[in-house]
């Protein structure tokens, strides 16, 4: 139980509620790594093993998960999470130039986080917005239309 | 039976399964790797392709027939009647060929230094399909390794992500801790951070994942390649399960133990305390010549004596003249045990255990043999439809039985599966469809367990409850049944419940041993059965398991069960101080595991000469007059009988070293010694087998658990050593550079060399598994009837108990539903827990084992320890008689009420009087360990 | 022209709440189907319409259906419980008609989902929404809140006897989880690798229960299937497969959008009357008619009907009915390799062919870029066309991908060859 005190109450409460909506306890696993990402940026090596004890799954078993869905940070991450859409109508469109941009203007590459750890640059696919390519989603918030004027607003927004 | 074709013959194949199943079984060589014959299929690696065509060769004329056909993975398809495949079709072996070499685009190419080098499935299996040249020209992936525990060694690199190691690991072995991560082709299958691989079954990782992410890690401390190895039939030596194993020795120390397979006992699989635990046979510390004690030193101080000494010694201690009293064990062969009781004669041979132990075994081999009872067979376990397990912590005792109840749960869903149609090969589906049932699997523990997971209720008492509990289940069978006094309503409910299920089972299962220490738990659990024999509707007597402690605990019992009435270590005091003898020869016993140092010291202090046989230097072996080094398993034949009854005959690898002989061997000497007559002498094993079967009416068919020494085929032995053996000429250039002569083995009709018939051999002399194009263990389903089948020509050993359904046994006898005489005058119940590693005397003496055993502890309940005045970390003495041990205590309520729960049989605590009443003191000059309070982990159930 | 699963979605973009959806006519076929119908007449109603499955394959819904065990009583239900689940997920490259659908008329879908639902005789439903698509969730989360405060989810819905309960389900990335078997395993809180077929989740899904997995367009044409018959239905459409659909266009065209359009439409009539043809200075040199996963058509297919018969004959899919242009700025093998990236990254990894095939593809198509392109690997590419070829992988994620190359081996063969001559990619700026 001691391990379940790296949660709050306020996420324990979440994930119990996401996983009374299921037959299994354990079908609330992702659901409850995003409510864990959504409190903390993203999910620790402790926050595993304390969602695993609340869920009754093992850590490793809980990780597998994790680790396999991409939305899920292992890793911590900047305060802003750009993800740049990189599929093929954002790509026709000229996303190569946006990341160009962003990546120049941050310093970063993809899957890096600027040393201040205001940013974090990841690609990502496509996000169903592909008539309004290109696009990007800033902390979850979708950017269409992309051109270099905006994505410059949209960083100075972000500060 | 369904007819197929496959490239163009016509073929029975059995209803039911998989056209890959139906494949090997026929012979035919058809490449897998995600397919394993006691997992299933999942269709994950694509490498079962054939074709198959939509019509019967026969059936149509020439351009109307289908000869394009369409590519289908074999483990994924059923057979059919009139079904027409080929294995051989181009657009197959193409197929083939191209999934090799997409496994092998990020496989390093490191197989001169891969320990799997050798007995490698994909070598074997990119052999097969003719891939040759590597087109990739991109990098490979790589991955970090991490460190899992003193057995297995971890390389990701050469992973081509079958998915058999987590198939196996969690879905077959009920494991946790590991886990496959990540996706695409970054998939990882590792744990969630470095450490130990928990599951007890890890082991069999090494045999089941098919390249070299898995390997042995005691192996890698000596590496020899599988074609180097001598190897023989054996049979494990570390519980009462009698796994078939084959283990591996080259220039004269055993490298690993892999396992052999037999559907009756073992199947594929071992445990890691089988596996892993045979490095006591390399200790440098072993006994390798005879020794006597110092005529002036103390005790431990011992003299190595030449082989003539030792014929003087001998003469001096058991001459003709000299009368003798013999102490046997229940981990020495029968051959050695029958030797020593010839020598001494039977009213002066004793079974080597204490009273209680002598009891709780006689009981249960009375139980079998005279109850309308069968004991099941490993397989027969796993098809039980429910289960009693009536006190027993059956992964701590009898692992592999652990394992087999897993596959019981799983089997037992099965009828879901078959109202869906999903024939039971497809794995994935099944467990898919039955992953919400609950299987009719019952356990009742003084402690919980680690496979109450797979119960569908578990109760956890004292023993006496546990028996109580028992007894009702019994009387709500059968009204007959005695009905116990004092039951709580909890017990009443969970008896009904428990009744129901079983009397509505068709093949119900009742599981108990001595692991309670209990005779009243054994007895309520031979009432179960009974009551379940007596069913109007049971077709077939009940099947009843008891786990007892040692490799041949069962043997000795029917050697002793038609001696005298007493045949414990006890009434060996009474002699010893009361009668004439002279000398005390014990078999590979050390006693002070028995019965308390007290009494071994009465043994000690009365006077008589002690012979001593066997292997390791314990406390016995340092204080006996005259110490005899004798084989281990590795190093000597005999037979050994298993829970099941089941006797099997074990080889010996290798040639003993230095002065070491079977105990037998030993014991034939001395009886020539002793009658100065040449020609009465045992020459052979096979010899004392057959005096053994002649002289015990019980043990009369033993002979058959093996062919005889001078068995041959085609005038020809068998070979030890696989034809590719290297280095034989050069081996031992450091001491003689002229090859020397092999060995011979006279005592069997295996020979020390790789000469010998290269064809198909009874299984009971089959040493290893390898065939033409499979090297890896996987070419097992070569030496099989069928796939999961017997092996060809039976599987070996010979069962000794059969149930006797006759008329007059039906009815029923039944035990009363009585209490265990409780000894002992304290305020405290003694109770024991047994640990996997750790608890058995000969595996606690290998590396790895003796690294993850558990200390030697006492568990309480906080009310008892607050009364006791201790914490986690303190240590408590537990006063027996006038003498105390000192052990650390562990506070839980995984333990039942004013019960001190021990550690058992490990050296400070195997002799304790579990189930008796003592007393208790806070040991105040106690040093706490830092690292206190982790020990318990391997207790603890993983949700 | 009708119009029935976009007429509620104005370009403001705010969705009817339950108010405007009910003055608009909604509800009401679930009104008449929950108290007028009998399960097995709606079931036959959908057979009758031919109803073709939205989310790529063009499954005929009905049939898929019919395979799911009826129950005679509620006892049967509450030992076995039954599933519906909607594929939210839409993460084929190119595909946004289900995001269009869900942030436009949230309630339709439910309404879809309720009326299926009791046909299933499923008491719980789940929407499966790619993480992604946060608006979609709190939209239809509140469409739920809705309808269950006006006893239209919940017990007894509309005193029917009826009781259904709705959960949306936000998943966490991976294009494997629209595969309707990996998506139970990912619903199951699993790793999302697909299922063996057979069985078939009609006869054991979620949890081994029956369930079926529709996608969200596909629902949504239910209410107006029993609202208005199947012979309405089947004469919206220009041709013999029935009903409407939502196409889309995107790439180099003045106008990319989304458009519920007659089943049949003529392709070139779709680029060029509602996606304004192409932008000024570009080319139509190809166009993947129905998302990422179908094969090259080109200017030749421009007059082809887009439904599931005629793309299936020229060669391609209809898939998701979504196109994506080519233009001749664009470098085919670029594009190629954009979607191979895609595809081996989405892998789940469980069956050689994809999980190891599709990096070696990339791999190549990267070299060909980077102007290391050697002959031999036309041959190697075109090996893997067939060796991740339908029935060759476990499921069809890695046919899917050889869609794009194998056609873009036979219609833009002189592309490749062109990387490998001059040692450089021809389109690199
Ligand atoms: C790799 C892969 C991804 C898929 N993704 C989706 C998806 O995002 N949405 C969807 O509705 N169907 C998707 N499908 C199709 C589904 O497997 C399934 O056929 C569909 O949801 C059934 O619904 P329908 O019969 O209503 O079309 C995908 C299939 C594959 C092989
Ligand atoms: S084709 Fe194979 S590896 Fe690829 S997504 Fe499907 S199951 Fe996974
Ligand atoms: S053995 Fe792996 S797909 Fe058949």
């Amino acid at each position: 139980m001691e391990k379940i005190a790296a949660l709050s109450a306020e996420e324990i409460a979440e994930i119990e509620a996401e996983a009374s909506h299921y037959e299994q306890k354990q079908a609330a696993s992702i659901e409850a790594l995003k409510v864990v990402q959504k409190h903390r940026g993203w999910v620790s090596d402790e926050s595993i093993k304390a969602v695993a004890e609340l869920l009754e799954m093992s850590p490793a078993e809980l990780d597998g998960v994790a680790t396999f869905y991409n939305l899920i940070f292992r890793r911590p991450v900047g305060r802003n999470v750009i993800m740049l859409c990189d599929s093929v109508s954002c790509w026709i469109m000229g996303c190569d130039n946006i990341a160009a941009q962003l990546k120049g203007g941050l310093g970063i590459d993809f899957g890096q986080t600027t040393e201040d750890g205001e940013y974090t640059l990841l690609p990502v696919a496509c996000q169903g917005a592909c008539d309004r390519a290109p696009v990007m989603l800033v902390n979850g918030e979708l950017e269409t239309h992309l051109n270099e004027e905006k994505v410059r607003k949209i960083l100075g927004s972000t500060e | 039976m369904v007819s197929i074709e496959i490239d163009n013959r016509i073929y029975q194949v059995p209803e039911g399964g998989n056209l890959l199943q139906a494949c090997l079984s026929l012979g035919l060589d058809l490449p897998y790797f995600c397919w394993h014959p006691a997992m299933g299929s999942v269709g994950a690696c694509r490498q079962c392709a054939v074709i198959q065509y939509h019509d019967r060769h026969d059936e149509v004329e020439g351009d109307q027939r289908d000869e394009q056909g369409r590519l289908v993975m074999s483990c994924m398809t059923p057979v059919s009647e009139g079904m027409r495949i080929s294995i051989d079709a181009k657009n197959a072996q193409d197929f083939r060929s191209d999934v090799i070499e997409l496994l092998m685009t990020n496989h390093p190419h490191d197989c001169p230094v891969c320990e799997e080098g050798g007995e490698c499935h994909l070598q074997d299996m990119t052999e097969m399909s003719g891939y040759t040249q590597r087109k990739y020209r991109g990098k490979k992936r790589t991955h970090r390794n991490q460190y899992l525990g003193p057995f297995i060694n971890h390389e990701m690199n050469r992973c081509i992500a079958c998915y058999r190691c987590v198939r196996y690991y969690q879905d077959y072995a009920g494991g946790h801790d590991l886990e496959v991560m990540a996706a695409h082709n970054h998939v990882y299958f590792g744990r969630h951070e470095d450490g130990v691989l928990e599951n007890e079954f890890s082991g069999n990782l090494v045999e089941v994942c098919p390249t070299g992410v898995f390997t042995d890690r005691t192996l890698s401390q000596h590496y020899a390649r599988k074609w180097d190895l001598q190897t023989a039939p054996s049979i494990c030596v570390h519980c009462a399960q009698g796994c078939n194993t084959s283990p591996g020795e080259r220039y004269g120390t055993l490298r690993r133990v892999v396992n052999r397979y037999n559907s009756k006992v073992n199947g594929y699989f071992l445990c890691d305390r089988g596996r892993f635990g045979y490095g006591f046979v390399n200790r440098q510390d072993r006994v390798t010549h005879a020794q006597c004690l110092s005529e002036t030193d103390a005790d431990s101080v011992r003299e190595t004596l030449s082989r003539g000494e030792t014929r003087e010694a001998l003469l001096n201690a058991i001459g003709s003249e000299k009368r003798l009293l013999g102490v046997g064990s229940p981990r020495a062969s029968l051959e050695a045990n029958f030797a020593l009781r010839e020598m001494v004669g039977a009213e002066n041979f004793y079974s080597g255990l204490s009273r209680k132990q002598q009891g709780l075994q006689q009981s249960i081999i009375d139980i079998l043999r005279t109850r309308p009872v069968r004991v099941p067979d490993l397989a027969e376990v796993e098809r039980a439809d429910a289960v009693l397990i009536l006190g027993e912590d059956v992964m701590n005792t009898s692992p592999r039985l652990a394992l087999s109840l897993r596959q019981t749960a799983h089997i037992a869903g099965e009828k879901i599966a078959d109202e869906l149609r999903i024939p039971h090969w497809q794995d994935a589906a099944v467990r898919e469809a039955l992953q919400s049932g609950k299987t009719p699997i019952y356990i009742a523990s003084i402690a919980r367990t680690r496979i109450d997971d797979i119960a569908a209720q578990t109760y956890q008492d004292h023993p006496q409850a546990i028996a109580q509990l028992g007894f009702a289940i019994a009387n709500a069978i059968d009204s007959n049944a005695p009905f116990p006094d004092q039951l709580t309503d909890v017990q009443q409910q969970l008896a009904q419940d428990i009744a129901g299920v079983l009397t509505s089972a068709k093949n119900p299962l009742v599981i108990s041993g001595t692991g309670c220490q209990s005779l009243a738990v054994i007895e309520a659990a031979a009432n179960v059965a009974t009551a379940l024999s007596g069913r109007a509707d049971s077709a077939n007597a009940t099947r009843l398991f008891y786990c007892l402690a040692e490799s041949n605990s069962m043997g000795l019992g029917l050697l002793t069960s038609e001696g005298q009435d007493d045949d414990s270590l006890e009434r060996v005091i009474e002699r010893l101080e009361s009668d004439q003898t002279d000398t005390l020869v014990v078999l590979e016993n050390d006693l002070f595991r028995r019965i308390g140092a007290d009494q071994v010291e009465r043994i000690l202090n009365s006077g008589k000469q002690l012979v001593m046989l066997d292997q390791l230097k314990n406390e016995l072996a340092l204080r006996a007059d005259l110490l005899l080094p004798v084989a281990t398993f590795a190093e000597a034949e005999g037979t050994l009988v298993n829970s099941s009854g089941r006797a099997q005959r074990s080889f010996a690898v290798y040639q003993p070293k230095d002065d070491v002989r079977g105990s037998w061997e030993w014991i034939s000497d001395m009886i020539t010694l002793r009658q100065g007559d040449e020609q009465s002498r045992w020459e052979h094993l096979d010899e004392v087998t057959q005096s053994c079967a002649d002289a015990v009416a019980a043990l009369a068919p033993i002979v058959d658990a093996a062919p005889a020494a001078d068995y041959r085929i085609q005038g020809m032995k068998i070979g030890r050593q696989p034809h590719r053996y290297s280095g034989r000429t050069a081996m031992l250039a450091d001491q003689n550079v002229s090859e020397p002569k092999q060995p011979v083995d006279e005592d069997s009709a295996l020979a020390f060399t790789m000469e010998g018939f290269p064809g198909e051999k009874p299984a009971a002399l089959t040493p290893f598994y390898w065939s033409p194009g499979w090297n890896s263990n996987q070419s097992v389903h070569k030496f099989q009837q069928e796939i999961n089948g017997p092996l060809k020509g039976g599987d070996p050993g010979v069962r000794l108990i059969e149930p006797d359904e006759s008329a007059e046994l039906a009815v029923a006898q039944w035990f009363d539903a009585t209490e265990d005489q409780q000894e002992g005058q304290g305020d405290w119940l003694l109770l024991p827990a047994y640990h996997i590693f750790g608890s058995e005397e000969l595996s606690a003496q290998s590396e790895p084992i003796a690294e993850r055993a558990s200390v030697p502890y006492v568990t309480l309940r906080a009310d008892s320890a607050n009364s006791l005045g201790v914490q986690t970390g303190d240590g408590l003495q537990l006063w027996i008689g006038e003498q105390a041990v000192s052990l650390e205590v562990q506070v839980s309520d995984d333990c039942p009420g004013g019960a001190l729960l021990v550690a058992a049989g490990l050296p400070k605590t195997a002799h304790l009087p579990f189930l008796s009443r003592i007393n208790a003191l806070k040991d105040s000059s106690w040093t706490r360990r830092p690292e206190a309070s982790v020990f318990l982990s391997d207790k603890k159930v993983e949700s | 022209m009708e119009t029935p699963l976009t007429k509620n979605i104005g370009t403001d973009k705010t969705p009817p709440d339950l108010k405007q959806y009910r003055a608009n006519g909604g509800y009401r076929a679930a009104h008449k189907a929950l108290l007028e119908m009998e399960s097995g007449d709606i079931l036959q109603l959908l057979q009758d319409a031919d109803l073709r499955g939205r989310g790529g394959a063009g499954f005929p819904t009905g049939m898929k259906w019919s395979f799911v065990p009826m129950y005679k009583d509620r006892e049967e239900l509450q030992r076995r419980p039954k599933y519906l689940v909607i594929n939210a997920d839409e993460m084929e490259p190119g595909t946004f008609k289900d995001r269009l659908l869900m942030e436009g008329d949230p309630h339709q879908l439910i309404e879809g989902i309720i009326i299926s639902a009791y046909t299933l005789q499923a008491e719980t439903a789940y929407i499966f929404i790619r993480g992604e698509y946060t608006r979609c969730a709190e939209l239809l989360t509140k469409a739920i809140a809705e309808c269950r405060e006006h006893g239209l989810l919940g017990r007894n819905i509309m005193h029917s006897r009826f009781n259904l309960d709705i959960y949306v389900h936000t998943s966490a990335g991976r294009y494997i989880c629209g595969e309707e078997t990996a998506l139970l395993n990912s619903l199951e809180g699993k790793r999302a690798n697909p299922r063996a077929k057979p069985p078939f989740p009609q006869v054991s899904g979620l949890w081994g229960r029956p369930t079926v997995v529709n996608n969200v367009e596909t629902i949504c044409n239910v209410p107006h299937i029993v609202n208005n018959g199947a012979d309405w239905y089947k004469g919206l459409s220009l041709t013999g497969d029935a009903g409407t659909k939502v196409f889309g266009v995107s790439g180099r065209v003045k106008n990319p959008g989304a458009w519920e359009l007659p089943l049949g439409t003529p392709v070139r009539e779709i680029i060029d009357k509602y996606a304004g043809g192409m932008q000024d200075g570009y080319k139509l040199r190809g166009f993947l008619p129905g998302g990422g996963s179908t094969n090259f058509l080109t200017e030749q297919h421009l007059d082809l009907h887009m439904d599931y018969t005629s793309i299936g004959k020229a060669g391609s899919r209809l898939g998701t009915g979504t196109m994506i242009i080519m233009d001749d700025k664009t470098c085919p093998v670029g594009m190629v390799l954009n979607l191979e990236h895609f595809f081996a990254q989405e892998s789940c990894g469980w069956c050689t062919p994809c999980r190891d095939g599709l990096p070696w593809v990339e791999h190549i198509l990267s070299e060909f870029e980077k102007g290391r392109g050697e002959m031999e690997d036309m041959e190697i590419l075109n090996r893997h066309t067939h060796l991740l070829g339908p029935g060759n992988t476990f499921c069809a994620l890695a046919p899917g991908a050889m869609g794009p190359l194998e056609s873009a081996l036979r219609y833009f063969r002189e592309d490749f060859e062109a990387h490998i001559h001059a040692k450089a990619c021809p389109w690199s700026r």
